[in-house]
């Protein structure tokens, strides 16, 4: 039987987590690898957004902060048990992007851009702003995550959770794009009339999909509240926003393993740059611009491309 | 199947269709001609739904359609092709054709997420059907072709592979010769001829007069928006009127 060239990918994913720990020698290690799973996972879902539907959201990080807010308030402040508050700031931002998608996604290019960016800094300054509920810009602490009875502690125990979290998503991501929904969503980015005279309704199905990754980056949000156990305003910040798109950008567009490939190497190379020690930023920056110059599909199409025109 | 009333479509102070009537009967080709301009594909883009009429009324099955949206049309069993290819490049070829059977699928987001029982199966099934239908408009060698990877030619035909994976009543073809040369134009023509054939109701709109005398049933002119002729091929040909448009009104 021939397998899928996407279940391949899947279960070479699978076995290279597998492995991974035992390259993690220390603490260090396994919080880099966390918050590597953690990104790449927000990063799966903003794609189906971005790279499949061609629908752009510089305000996702305003969803995180709401995922992750929640779960702090709500736990510490409200004694609420950690899942339910999980629960309750993925309802509450499914509700808000239900809301507001309507309205925002009638917009494209550049408006859409802009009107993103203004729902993630009003959702940045309510933050900012709360100061009795969040703590404002010094922050505020959060209880460990716990479910029926058990918490969640130590850097091993995380990093089992966040990857079958991410193991999860990717494969629901490869599902879907493989479904009918999923090619309408790309039938929208392809040729939008067409897809609404084949039947799609286009509208819904941008709603849907935002709604979608909006969701994955709460429970994104809640998981690294928890598991960091402190958070401040700029979780929800435009930079984090920003940052979640150049992994989907910079991974590549429409591609579910790209984003993960991304979301990883846009997680690493802050901390391989440190040795540039106050300079690290700008290199940062060069590098991507570099990329986006050299490999403008993003990382792993790019790569991809080049390996089909060998082989062919 | 199609019946248009009185129907006008104004953007600003330009009148691009003006008062249009006319009928398309069942299990017909009809064609509507003009010259540059005359309003033929806002016409096309009326009947399907992507522009609101100003006014007058387009009746699909005895039933309102006028200004309703095209994917409603869709729902209907109405389906199009484009003058300006409307094709996914981001998409596989074959994928392209499966977005034209999309409301005969499972849409759900959920469902597709999980990958339910029963979807992977009708997926499996509108592949299928997809691949016959690529065979069936002649384009079937780029099965596993990516539609970039294909030539505006075979591009044309995919459109149409698309819209009859929807499995239409009605079928409007803007412009399917456009652009291709003799031998692509004989082979389109045979193939509107297949679909019709199929039991398809088709209107096209056509520059190619060679095809469109072959194939209509119907002829519908249009020039500056207005309904100049309506009638068989034969008196159309020789309608003094359409003869002036074409040639200058001293021919």
């Amino acid at each position: 039987m021939t397998m899928k060239p996407t279940t391949r990918g899947f279960l070479f994913l699978a076995f290279v987590l597998a492995v991974l720990p035992l390259a993690l020698t220390n603490g260090y290690y396994y919080d880099l690898a966390i918050r590597m799973a953690i990104n790449a996972t927000i990063a799966v879902g903003l794609n189906l957004l971005i790279g499949y539907t061609g629908q752009i959201s510089l305000g996702h990080a305003g969803f995180f902060g709401i995922g992750a807010y929640a779960s702090a308030i709500l736990t510490s402040r409200y004694g609420l048990p950690s899942g339910l508050a999980l629960i309750i700031g993925a309802v509450a931002t499914a509700g808000l992007a239900f809301a507001v998608a309507r309205p925002i996604l009638k917009l494209k290019g550049h408006y859409l851009a802009m009107a993103t960016l203004g729902l993630g800094i009003i959702l940045s300054m309510v933050v900012v702003n709360e100061t009795d509920l969040t703590g404002g810009p010094d922050g505020m602490p959060v209880d460990a995550f716990s479910l029926f009875g058990m918490q969640i502690v130590g850097e091993q125990a995380w990093y089992v959770v966040v990857v079958l979290i991410l193991l999860l998503v990717t494969r629901a991501a490869l599902n879907l794009i493989d479904a009918p929904a999923g090619r309408a969503l790309q039938a929208i980015h392809g040729a939008e009339i067409a897809a609404r005279v084949a039947g799609v309704d286009t509208t819904s199905f941008k709603v849907r999909v935002f709604v979608l990754s909006a969701v994955v980056a709460s429970v994104m949000g809640s998981v690294t509240a928890h598991y960091v156990g402190f958070l401040t305003p700029g979780v929800a910040g435009f930079f984090h926003s920003i940052e979640l798109v150049t992994m989907v950008v910079l991974g590549g567009m429409a591609s579910v393993f790209g984003s993960i490939l991304g979301a990883v190497v846009l997680t690493l190379l802050p901390q391989l740059l440190s040795a540039f020690e106050g300079w690290e930023t700008v290199v940062f920056g060069l590098i991507l611009m570099l990329t986006m110059i050299f490999l403008p599909r993003g990382i792993l199409p790019t790569l991809r491309l080049k390996f089909a025109g060998r082989a062919a | 199947m199609l019946e248009v009333r009185n129907l006008s479509k104004t953007f600003g102070g330009v009148k691009a269709v003006q008062d249009v009537s006319f009928t398309v009967r069942a299990g017909t080709i009809h064609a509507v001609i003009g010259p540059n301009g005359a309003g033929k594909t806002t016409l096309f883009n009326l009947i399907t739904g992507i522009y609101t009429p100003t006014s007058g009324e387009i009746l699909f099955d005895d039933a309102s359609a006028g200004g309703e949206s095209p994917d409603r049309l869709a729902r209907r069993g109405m389906s199009r092709t484009f003058q300006n290819l409307q094709v996914c490049m981001n998409m596989s070829a074959i994928e392209n054709v499966m977005v034209g059977a999309h409301l005969r699928l499972g849409t759900s987001l959920l469902a597709g997420l999980f990958r339910l029982p029963g979807l992977a199966k009708a997926d499996a099934e509108c592949r299928d059907e997809a691949a016959r239908l690529m065979e069936f408009v002649g384009v079937g060698r780029y099965r596993d072709a990516h539609a970039s990877q294909m030539s505006y030619g075979a591009l044309k035909r995919l459109e149409i592979a698309r819209a009859l994976a929807a499995k239409p009543k009605l079928l409007l073809l803007d412009e399917p010769a456009a652009g291709l040369n003799h031998t692509e134009t004989a082979e389109i023509e045979a193939l509107i001829r297949k679909v019709a054939d199929s039991g398809v109701t088709v209107v096209l709109v056509e520059h190619d007069m060679k095809l469109v005398m072959n194939l209509s049933d119907h002829i519908l002119v249009l020039d500056y928006g207005r309904k100049l002729a309506e009638g068989s091929a034969a008196e159309i040909r020789e309608n003094p009127d359409v003869i002036a448009a074409y040639l200058g009104a001293s021919a």
